[in-house]
């Protein structure tokens, strides 16, 4: 993983993002939008004016919608940082679960999720268009592993995984006719939890096989070592009561990675804070004998950023690594799932070498990933 | 590192009131206005028993009637058979009727059972389920059936032993036009699995 | 209240999709959940929004409804009590 952005209510870099979460400050506010809802909810939204300032300074083509402006700035900044990286030789996937969803009302065609993949191609003059990869909550993560393979596999060298997804009527009645939507700030894995907030964000990774690209020789470099994904083949919308799918993707990870349980120093959980995802994932841990290692959700500063949220989550915990740093699972008060699990309640510095990052979504889907760092 | 020969073991597509497997035709009905009456046409002459089926929307109905087709008397599928399935329209057709259900805020009535299926992977989700297939899964969207992408992708599951088997292919439904299409990837099988030959027989 | 019994029943089988039963199998006091008609966690949340749209009952608190959906006979009686429409 060379380099990434982050386009969220925490800030337009990952820099931002990662000072914000430094101070345990959450994006998630109350919102009082009657397009959205017909009452006040509590959401993680990023800010129009913020976003259409950003956004003036942008050489524009066509007309874009918002999701779209949000991958772009994301790509934008990843290019200003990164004069080596060449967008017409990678491979580029976009991870996005409902897309440009608030266009059904105005039935343009922008609803297609390819229609984000032919702006992005557009706007970056490029020659291939990039491949959409639409997995309900892990499509941020399983686009990472997706690019990780094909990198591995010899057909490319360097790949930039886009994701994001906006917070819409759609999704947030959705979640609401679900009866998962918290009243408050959601609270991820603690006894007081009612459910998920919800929220938006884009990011951009440039991940490639050339690790010392940007990176000096006796510095280091955070690797994907290890991926992969396995269906619960239980239930369409309720996480199975075993956590037999992410147990069999952190073990599957694990093997490839060629690390045991005991190696895994910190763990970026997907923590939804519904009851039923937090506690599978608690169950899942412990079979997995993780359940001494230091567990963060990040849903308590960016709510569920859906398509874009396991991608920014592995963002984070690369930093994680290579700063030294956990960050708080914010908004946990007390321990609410039956296994017992250690989630971090402070932000504190401690030397870490590999975190497990993991995610799980509707239609039994989960994925894992290990990340770890070397030195080059 | 020598790569290793990979082969389309079963195949079957579902379009246009035509259903055929490994290439034969096995049933039409060109009276169907509807892909959801098609698919209850297709399910009753395929006599099959699976109360869930009823309660999918037509998107996953199709995909699941395809997976059968693919599926049925083979006892070589395991556990680790990966899918990895794409199409143009996501989950669009049931994303609109999701839709109108909130487009009235006076009559604002979210059902929670058609949301489910506003996600185009709950059909690999129904599949898995059906088969206890609790392996690696994958949608993408794409303009067209990307045999290209499809081969290499199979091939990477299959050579980093992510997968024993693959079923990859197409599954498309936009406003009642319908085209689906699955192939079997396997060690074993019928044609050599190569961009041209995947692409060959979904256009049969 | 026979006849609501009668309309929860249709109700149940279409909006729920149960198309491979019939009104007269499901009996006023058989589970609907678990071993009874095998309904599961979606089927409930739709009940709950029935109950909102066809009834005008809105439930405080969607554990309510485990047992107010345990059988036909439980639900017609709630309905009847709460009913705003």
């Amino acid at each position: 993983m060379i380099s990434d952005a982050i386009i969220s209510p925490l800030g337009f870099s990952t820099e931002e993002n990662i000072q914000n979460l430094r101070l345990e400050t959450t994006g998630i506010k109350e919102i009082n939008d009657a397009r959205l809802w017909s009452e006040p909810f509590y959401g993680a939204q990023i800010h129009t004016e913020k976003l259409e300032e950003a956004w003036s300074v942008v050489p524009i083509k066509q007309s874009y919608t918002r999701l779209e402006k949000m991958m772009i700035l994301s790509v934008i900044k990843l290019i200003e940082e990164n004069p080596y990286l060449n967008m017409m030789k990678c491979g580029i996937i976009i991870s996005t679960t409902k897309g440009n969803i608030d266009a059904l009302k105005d039935q343009n065609r922008k609803e297609y999720l390819d229609s984000i993949a032919k702006t992005i191609q557009h706007h970056f003059s490029l020659k291939t268009k990039p491949i959409i990869l639409s997995n309900a909550c892990i499509s941020g993560g399983l686009a990472l592993a997706v690019g990780k393979r094909m990198i591995q596999s010899g057909e490319v060298d360097d790949m930039v995984v886009i994701g994001g997804d906006i917070l819409s009527e759609f999704t947030l009645s959705g979640f609401f006719s679900f009866q998962a939507i918290s009243k408050v700030p959601c609270k991820p894995f603690c006894k007081n939890r009612t459910g998920i907030s919800l929220g938006e964000a884009a990011a951009a990774v440039w991940i490639s096989s050339r690790s010392t690209i940007n990176t000096a020789n006796g510095k280091e470099a955070i690797i994907i070592s290890g991926d992969a994904s396995a269906n619960d083949a239980n239930h369409i919308s309720g996480p199975s009561r075993t956590g037999e799918g992410l147990y069999i993707s952190i073990q599957r990870a694990l093997k490839e990675a060629g690390c045991k349980s005991k190696q895994i120093d910190h763990i970026n959980a997907h923590g939804t804070a519904t009851m039923f995802n937090d506690e599978m994932e608690a169950i899942a841990f412990n079979r997995a004998e993780l359940q001494h290692t230091p567990v963060t959700s990040l849903k308590g500063y960016y709510g569920h950023t859906l398509g874009a949220s396991a991608l920014i989550e592995s963002i984070i915990a690369k930093h994680c690594l290579l700063n030294n740093e956990l960050f708080a699972s914010y908004g946990f008060e007390e321990l609410g799932v039956s296994p017992s699990i250690d989630i971090v309640r402070v932000h504190r510095k401690q030397e870490i070498r590999t975190i497990l990052k993991t995610a799980s979504g509707f239609g039994g889907c989960n994925v894992a990933l290990v990340l770890e760092k070397v030195t080059i | 590192m020598i790569k290793e020969t990979y082969y389309i073991s079963g195949w079957c597509t579902i379009r246009e009131g035509t259903v055929c497997k490994n290439g034969t035709l096995y049933y039409k009905d060109s009276d169907a206005d509807t892909a959801k009456d098609f698919a209850k046409g297709l399910y009753a002459f395929m006599n099959l028993k699976y109360s869930k089926f009823h309660k999918m929307d037509s998107l996953c109905k199709l995909g699941f009637l395809a997976s059968e087709l693919l599926l049925t008397d083979r006892k070589d599928i395991h556990q680790d058979t990966a899918l990895v399935m794409s199409n143009k329209a996501s989950s669009l057709d049931t994303d609109r009727s999701y839709q109108e259900s909130i487009n009235d805020r006076a009559n604002f009535y979210p059902s929670p059972s058609v949301f489910v299926y506003t996600l185009p992977n709950i059909v690999m989700g129904e599949i898995s389920i059906r088969h206890h297939l609790k392996s690696e899964n994958a949608f993408f969207v794409t303009d067209y059936f990307d045999a290209s992408f499809h081969t290499k992708y199979a091939n990477i599951l299959l050579s980093t032993k992510k997968a024993s088997q693959v079923i990859c292919g197409w599954v498309d439904l936009d406003t009642d036009k319908y085209d689906v299409f699955l192939a079997l990837i396997a060690k074993k099988g019928k044609k050599k699995l190569t961009q041209s030959s995947l692409h060959k027989i979904y256009n049969q | 209240m026979p006849e609501l019994k009668e309309e929860l029943k249709e109700k149940l089988i279409t909006q729920l999709s149960l198309e491979d039963i019939e009104i007269g199998e499901i009996g006023d006091n058989d589970p609907l959940f678990g071993s009874g008609l095998g309904l599961d966690s979606i089927d409930a949340l739709e009940l709950i929004v029935m109950l909102e749209k066809d009834y005008g009952i809105k439930l405080k608190d969607p554990k309510e409804g485990k047992a107010i959906f345990e059988s036909i006979t439980v639900m017609s009686d709630y309905i009847i009590k709460n009913r705003t429409k």
